[in-house]
């Protein structure tokens, strides 16, 4: 089967010998850090210990490049704060430090009779699944849901929204999820003769060298720039990409699907969409070229900030350039109307005929298809039927099967349709992170009469919640699998070292799995998991562990060639075989078939009444290069490069609000307020200030009546609600109005 | 004896502090010391949409040119981990001729 696969030439095996150090290829996938699973070498002495770890100049992936977060790995794993054995607590204590070691054995059986308890006495839909970002859980964690017969695998983010918005809306449209191709599904990446420099590199919506998001590897963008690409940057932040780019359009937040009509309208109107594409292999361009035309560039000007030649000037670069790769992000998913944003995105590279093409847009080749999970046919149809917004948000049907996390908030404390009894809460933060309105969220969880956590450090989630606490491996710590976002290869996370008790997610998983249904996992081990994926491969475990990374086939323009759909014939893997831009799954669903936009509301277009008391447009979650979402914040060096909670606010604006450089500010909205460290700088406008999230202070007191790692005052997500789209994604994380008043 | 020296292209570098990082690893250098810093150029404007905004890694007091690693055929951390891939390491001889382009800077270690 080896032919099937690309490898690397390797001039040693994945473990040798240098100098007195042991040295052990793999990826670093993760936690702790970000969705990429860079290629690493682990060096390991003689007593076993982990003592450097650097980026793998063979692996095509990051090509020997790494960032200071797995740079300086060694600080995560033996960090003192580690969680090391498993723990329990009694429910009465929730919140409080009273924590009792106990085996594996003993937490894995409580875990095993509670769920168990509850199934029996209200269904297995009482327990709920729940995980974060892009770690290797997805696979495992939906297993261990649907085997035990709960439809309600979730995510603690109003609208799921970040990248679930996109990969539904792509795959209801289009019928696959489309990434910008920078070669990196080759493993002779930028020198394969098939692959070719994009003709503009179009990065919206994220900073991507600083974010690294869904799968790609953020310099990237820099690679292709030096092979001279193009550079457009849609961004409120006038980052470093966006002072090196060839059009950079300052956008106002949560107004990106305005900005794609109007350059949608442009291009249509100046007619510089690719029209044999268009022709053949798309569905209602009409329609669609009608909607956008309701967007001239005044209107949009005014709508966006941005001035309307820099629209029209981007627009025609993207049209005429021979290809373009969005690089498009989170920002999207994070507005309340994702799913119409993220559509008339993706009009802009669909109507240009970048799709599965050289340079533009491909579907990522996968091993493990991602999005799925595994084993979808585990669940009982009866079960499947009773996930949690499958009867609000028709969407839910495409992409990750999660359940509404709107929706289930409500259901906890309304117990209607049926209530939610237990959580399992894997290696996520939620009420320090994702969540939004983090009383509420803690209020509702509260209720539930049986918690599991699983984590890498006691975090604020788990000291109000838990009631059994099982400590995760870091990646040195564990072998597994690659099979993550974007193009996927066959990629090995090799152990080198063990931590206390911890044990990976996957063998939590797997142990979990065999208590709660040992049909659905026959397995002795990991390994032999991980064989059962691999199956389709021809390779075993420990064959790919010394071949790694495998590179499967990959080929352009696979509509062409009946390569997309079940049926074997041309065209896209939608109802009518084409890519809709009037979606027909929209249509039946009661959605708006094309996209809009809406204000975001509250907002400047919205709610102009609430300016007087809120004048500012904040965006939340802004990328720090050493921290990724809650995590990193007890990492000596780490934390030392961005020690506070920040908000970068125009000097201008702040002269005027009396504040300096700094000095610590209250960021108030209708709903609440945090605190943040004025940082002045010109990057943004006047009338709009962008904060980082997802912070707590682990060196603070834990216990729930001393401030849970001093979260209160410094969670963005109090400014912020449940209130997701209209299709059940997307919510106004990156859109707010609030004050800003020194503390 | 020859010099070494470190090309940095500035036009590249985004300022993703790797190599300060890579090389307080490399050294065991505490927090606050540095065998190489970033200094941040900008951001301001210049005219209407030209601003500068600049990252330029300079090698400090503390560079060794990692001779320890170089010893082991490897070139220096900071070379390896550059994530712009924007500084190379050799013999000043070699690369005095290759800063002749505007943002490309030559440090003498």
């Amino acid at each position: 089967m080896d032919d099937l696969y690309t490898l690397v030439d390797h001039e040693k095996p994945y473990r040798y010998k240098e100098g007195d150090l042991t040295v052990t290829r793999g990826s670093a996938w993760n936690g702790p850090g970000c969705h990429l699973g860079c290629g690493v070498l682990l060096y390991t002495n003689d007593d076993g210990e982990l003592v450097k770890v650097e980026g793998d100049p063979e692996n095509p992936y990051n090509q020997g490049r790494l960032c200071v977060r797995c740079l300086d790995t060694l600080e995560s794993v033996y960090n003192k704060d580690r969680l090391l054995h498993p723990m329990k607590r009694a429910r009465e204590d929730r919140g409080k430090d009273k924590w009792e070691r106990i085996s594996w054995e003993e937490a894995l059986d409580i875990v095993a009779d509670n769920l168990n308890r509850i199934k029996e006495e209200y269904g297995a839909e009482s327990v709920i699944f729940q995980q974060g970002t892009g770690r290797d859980i997805a696979p495992w964690i939906t297993r261990l849901c649907w085997s035990f017969g709960s439809p309600n695998y979730c995510f603690g983010m109003s609208g799921m929204s970040c990248f679930l918005p996109r990969v539904a809306g792509c795959a209801a449209t289009t019928g696959a999820m489309w990434v910008a191709d920078y070669s990196q599904q080759f493993a002779d990446r930028y020198d394969d003769p098939e692959w070719e420099v994009p003709g503009v590199v179009v990065v919206w919506g994220n900073n991507p060298v600083v974010a690294n998001s869904d799968g790609a590897y953020g310099h990237w963008v820099i690679d292709v720039m030096k092979r001279g690409a193009k550079l457009i940057t849609v961004d409120p932040r006038r980052t470093w990409l966006a002072n090196h780019s060839d059009a950079y359009l300052q956008i106002r937040p949560g107004t990106d699907a305005a900005l794609a009509l109007g350059m949608l309208n442009v291009i249509i109107k100046e007619k510089l969409y690719d029209e044999d594409f268009v022709d053949r292999w798309c569905y209602g361009f009409e329609e669609l070229a009608e909607r956008a035309s309701s967007f001239p560039l005044d209107k949009v000007e005014e709508i966006t900030w941005v001035p309307k030649e820099k629209i029209a000037n981007a627009a025609r670069l993207i049209a005429t350039s021979k290809s373009a790769a969005f690089q498009w992000g989170v920002a999207i998913d994070m507005t309340k109307e994702a799913i119409p944003a993220g559509q008339a995105i993706a009009a802009l590279f669909e109507i240009t005929g970048n799709i599965d093409n050289p340079g533009g847009m491909i579907a990522p080749p996968s091993i493990l298809p991602y999005s799925g999970g595994w084993g979808q046919e585990l669940i009982p149809q009866a079960q499947k039927e009773k996930r949690i917004g499958l009867d609000k948000y028709a969407l839910l049907n495409f992409g990750f099967q999660m359940a509404s996390t709107d929706e289930l908030v409500k259901t906890i404390e309304t117990e209607d349709p049926y209530p939610i009894k237990a959580a399992w809460i894997q290696t996520t933060n939620p009420i320090a992170n994702t969540a939004p309105d983090p009383e509420r969220t803690l209020n509702a969880y509260r209720k539930l009469d049986f918690i599991a956590c699983v984590d890498l450090y006691m975090t604020p989630t788990a000291m109000a919640l838990a009631d059994v606490l099982l400590p995760a491996a870091m990646f040195p710590e564990r072998d597994g699998i690659r099979c993550g976002d974007n193009a996927q290869r066959g990629e090995a996370i090799n152990k080198v070292v063990s931590v206390g008790e911890c044990r990976s997610d996957q063998e939590i998983n797997l142990e979990l799995g065999k208590r709660l249904n040992p049909g659905a996992w026959p397995w002795r081990d990991v390994e032999e998991m991980y064989g059962e994926v691999l199956a389709c491969t021809g390779m075993t475990f420990s064959e790919l562990r010394e071949k790694a990374p495998a590179y499967l086939p990959f080929t352009y323009r696979k509509y062409e060639k009946g390569m997309l759909r079940g049926d074997g014939q041309p065209g896209f893997n939608t109802s009518t075989g084409r890519i809709e831009l009037w979606s027909t799954f929209y249509d039946q669903a009661g959605l708006d078939p094309l996209p809009y936009f809406e204000e975001p509301t509250p907002g400047p277009g919205s709610t102009p009444e609430l300016l007087d008391e809120y004048p500012l447009v904040v965006t939340t979650g802004a990328r720090n290069w050493s921290m990724f979402h809650s995590e990193h914040r007890q990492v000596p060096r780490l934390r030392n490069m961005h020690p506070d909670p920040i908000i970068q606010i125009n000097p201008k604006t702040a002269r005027d609000l009396g504040i300096e450089q700094g000095d610590w500010v209250w960021v108030e909205n209708q709903r609440g307020r945090c605190k943040r460290k004025a940082e002045l700088t010109p990057i943004v406008d006047e009338r709009v200030c962008s904060t980082d999230a997802a912070w707590w202070f682990p060196e603070e007191p834990g216990a729930e009546d001393e401030g849970l790692f001093g979260m209160w005052d410094v969670n963005i997500g109090k400014l912020i609600g449940y209130e997701p789209g209209k299709a059940g994604f997307g919510s106004n994380y990156k859109t707010l109005l609030c004050k800003v008043y020194k503390a | 004896m020859s010099k070494y020296a470190l090309l940095i292209d500035t036009n590249w570098c985004t300022g993703c502090h790797t190599c300060e990082m890579a090389c307080q690893i490399e050294h065991g250098y505490p927090m606050d010391e540095f065998g190489i810093k970033l200094a941040h150029i900008g951001p301001w404007q210049i005219t209407e949409d030209n601003w500068q905004d600049a990252w330029v890694p300079v090698p400090t007091e503390q560079c060794d040119t990692c001779a320890m690693r170089r010893a082991n055929g490897k070139p220096p951390t900071c070379v390896s981990h550059c994530q712009a891939q924007c500084i190379e390491f050799g013999e000043v001889g070699e690369l005095a001729g290759r800063a002749n382009e505007r943002g490309i800077s030559l440090f003498v270690i």
